[in-house]
């Protein structure tokens, strides 16, 4: 529990990584990585949105120079590869960006706040970074998987989608219709898993990673010399740590982005 | 039964070494590869510099990850030992 000394490191770390849950089995809902990624999306629209009502032609605001910023370096990710019309992508990858950015940012907050907060109101576990959570990455990942067999369809129709399915590398021969399908449909699995497994495995490791070092000075027992020692080691081993994530969150929300367009593009390409 | 469960712990200690070893091995040696051709071709073609360094992010972040799955199976594995379940 929050504010309290944990028992025993092994204990704080398997708290730590408790969700807040309500329900059984299957229907197991995660309500503190619902609530977050909800809330961290809604902040994500108004943010820009507030932008958008407040835009001049004029001399913009400093907000508005940073969005409009953001727009143009996700436009201009979007204009390199994929060369349809971007109107619908476009704004994908850019929420998808902010978004993801954002809920890897709750990675930063102090690590008991959230719980010391959420114990204000009864809760005690809650896990505030959405993306340590594979339920959040895995649906994300799987959305962009619909996306991309929307983009098949648009680009080849059904006709052209299920040709490529059963012929793409190997060839047109009826005897090797089977193997091109099955190579196939790994190709188009494999892609939402590696997509959400790395999201994943980054921010659970650096969740973990912060966890360690919060460790350090859980060991805490008056001005002693190791008390000290191990107080300041947290300290600046914390400090190194969240730089260092700094640029890890942001390399992992524009990796999911431009993944997104990458697969998009090769959608659309015909062999 | 505890000596069961000591056997199941040395050897997860192992496998953990193995997993965080063997990655950051891998990781190192590709980000290193990487890093270096990034530098002669800087050198060679500075105007290009803008261009490659995305792309050399890019690549980090996707060089990296997969070392870093690894890092969380095993930081998972230390804290919460799935094959520990059967004896509590």
């Amino acid at each position: 529990m929050a504010g309290q000394a944990p028992e025993s490191s092994t204990e704080y770390i398997t708290h730590h990584l408790e969700h807040f849950k309500v329900g059984e089995g299957f229907w197991t809902w995660h309500i503190d990585t619902m609530f977050m990624s909800i809330l961290l999306g809604i902040v994500s629209i108004l943010l820009f949105w507030s932008a958008s009502r407040k835009a001049t032609s004029g001399v913009p605001g400093k907000w508005q120079a940073f969005v409009e910023m953001v727009v143009e370096f996700v436009d201009n990710q979007v204009k390199e590869v994929f060369h349809l019309d971007r109107s619908f992508l476009a704004p994908l990858a850019l929420i998808i960006f902010v978004w993801v950015f954002l809920m890897n940012a709750m990675d930063l907050l102090p690590l008991d706040l959230p719980g010391l907060i959420a114990s204000q109101f009864g809760i005690h576990y809650w896990r505030v970074v959405p993306t340590a959570d594979a339920n959040t990455t895995f649906a994300m990942s799987i959305t962009v998987l619909i996306v991309v067999i929307y983009f098949s369809f648009k680009a080849k129709g059904a006709g052209g989608f299920a040709h490529e399915l059963v012929t793409a590398p190997f060839g047109a021969n009826p005897l090797l219709w089977i193997p091109n399908f099955v190579l196939n449909i790994v190709e188009l699995l494999s892609k939402p898993v590696s997509l959400a497994m790395r999201l994943f495995g980054n921010m659970y490791a650096g969740e973990l990673v912060f966890m360690l070092i919060a460790l350090l000075g859980a060991t805490w027992a008056g001005f002693t010399f190791s008390s000290s020692l191990s107080m300041a080691g947290q300290v600046i081993m914390g400090a190194a740590w969240a730089i260092f994530h700094i640029l890890i969150i942001t390399l992992q929300a524009f990796i999911f982005m431009v993944l997104t367009i990458v697969y998009s593009a090769m959608a659309t390409e015909a062999h | 039964m505890e000596q069961y469960i000591a056997q199941i712990q040395s050897f997860t200690a192992l496998g953990l070494g193995l997993i965080i070893g063997l990655g950051a091995i891998g990781a190192c040696i590709g980000i290193g590869i990487m890093g270096s051709k990034f530098l002669e071709a800087a050198a060679r073609q500075p105007e290009l510099i803008p261009t490659l360094q995305g792309r050399m992010f890019l690549l980090v972040g996707l060089i990296d990850a997969a070392f870093l799955i690894g890092v969380a199976l095993a930081m998972f594995f230390a804290f919460a030992n799935p094959l520990l379940a059967n004896f509590s």
